[in-house]
C-alpha cells in the first residue's frame, strides 16, 4: 500500500506545481513529488534509480531552478488578467489547453484498460545491482554514454554563452 | 495486487499534468518545471516496464533521460536568464519578435 501513498503525494504535488504563482513554491514542491517517485523507484527494486533521483534531480537540477527563481527576483506571474483570478482558471485558449490534456489523460487510460483485466503483476526479480547496471552501461551503452558526455559538455558552453552575451553587447 | 498498470497510469497522470502546466501556465520558469514532470512521468514507465521484464535497459535510459534533463534545464534557465535581461519579464506572450 506504499505504492497509494507515494502515488498520491506524487500527483497531489504535481497539481499543486502548475497552480501555484510563486514559482519558489512550485520548485520545492517539485523536489517533494521527486522525493515520492524516489520512493516509487525503490518499490519497483531500482535503488540506483531512486538514489540519482534524489542526487541530480532534488539535488542539482532544481537546486539550479530555485537559484534563478531567486536570481531573476520576480516571483510572481505577471499577466493582463486580473490578479484575483487563479492561475488554473483563466478563460480562453488556457482553458483549451488544460481540455487537450484531459483528453490526453483520458486516451491514455482508455489505451491501458483495453489490456484487459490483468494487472501485469510483477514476477521475477529486478535488476536491483549497481554492478550489473555499470557493466550494461560502459558495454552495450558505451557509445551512448560517450555522445551523452559530449552533450553535457555543449550544454555547458552553450549555456555560459547564453547567459553572458548579452553583458558583453551592453559593453561595447 | 500493484502491477505495471498501476504503475503506467499513475505514469500518465503525471503526464498530463505536466501538459496542462505547458499550456495554463504563464511562466517561463513554471513551463521548464512541467518539462520536468513530464519526463519524469516517462522516467517512471521506463523503470516500471524494465521492472516486468526484469531487464536492466529500463534503468540505463532513464539514467539517459536525466542526463538531457539535466543539460535542458541549463541550457532552458540560461536562455530565460538571457530574456528577462532583455524584457524585464517572464510571460511568454511578451516575446513576440519572430511573430509576423
Amino acid at each position: 500500500m506504499l505504492f497509494y501513498l507515494f502515488a498520491a503525494v506524487a500527483v497531489i504535488a504535481s497539481l499543486l506545481v502548475i497552480a501555484q504563482r510563486n514559482p519558489v513554491y512550485s520548485v520545492l514542491l517539485l523536489i517533494a513529488s521527486f522525493g515520492a517517485l524516489s520512493g516509487l523507484y525503490v518499490l519497483l527494486q531500482a535503488p540506483f534509480v531512486a538514489v540519482i533521483q534524489i542526487i541530480v534531480y532534488a539535488g542539482a537540477i532544481m537546486v539550479l531552478f530555485l537559484f534563478v527563481v531567486m536570481l531573476l527576483n520576480a516571483p510572481h506571474e505577471e499577466t493582463q488578467h486580473d490578479e484575483r483570478v487563479h492561475p488554473l482558471r483563466r478563460a480562453g485558449p488556457m482553458r483549451f489547453g488544460a481540455i487537450l490534456a484531459g483528453a490526453l489523460l483520458v486516451e491514455l487510460i482508455w489505451a491501458l484498460s483495453r489490456s484487459g483485466g490483468d494487472t501485469g503483476a510483477f514476477d521475477g526479480g529486478g535488476v536491483t545491482s549497481v554492478r550489473a547496471l555499470g557493466q550494461s552501461l560502459f558495454t552495450d551503452y558505451a557509445f551512448a554514454f560517450e555522445a551523452t558526455s559530449i552533450l553535457i559538455l555543449v550544454a555547458m558552453v552553450g549555456a555560459v554563452v547564453l547567459a553572458r552575451a548579452e553583458r558583453r553587447g551592453a559593453d561595447d | 495486487m500493484v502491477g505495471l498498470t498501476h504503475y503506467l497510469v499513475l505514469s500518465a497522470i503525471l503526464f498530463a499534468i505536466g501538459t496542462a502546466g505547458v499550456f495554463v501556465r504563464k511562466n517561463l520558469i513554471t513551463i521548464l518545471l512541467s518539462i520536468e514532470i513530464m519526463l519524469n512521468a516517462v522516467n517512471l514507465s521506463f523503470v516500471a516496464f524494465g521492472r516486468a521484464l526484469g531487464t536492466a535497459d529500463g534503468q540505463i535510459i532513464v539514467f539517459f533521460v536525466m542526463t538531457v534533463a539535466a543539460a535542458e534545464a541549463a541550457v532552458g534557465l540560461a536562455i530565460v536568464i538571457g530574456l528577462f535581461r532583455h524584457r524585464e519579464s517572464l510571460n511568454p506572450d511578451t516575446f513576440t519578435a519572430l511573430k509576423w
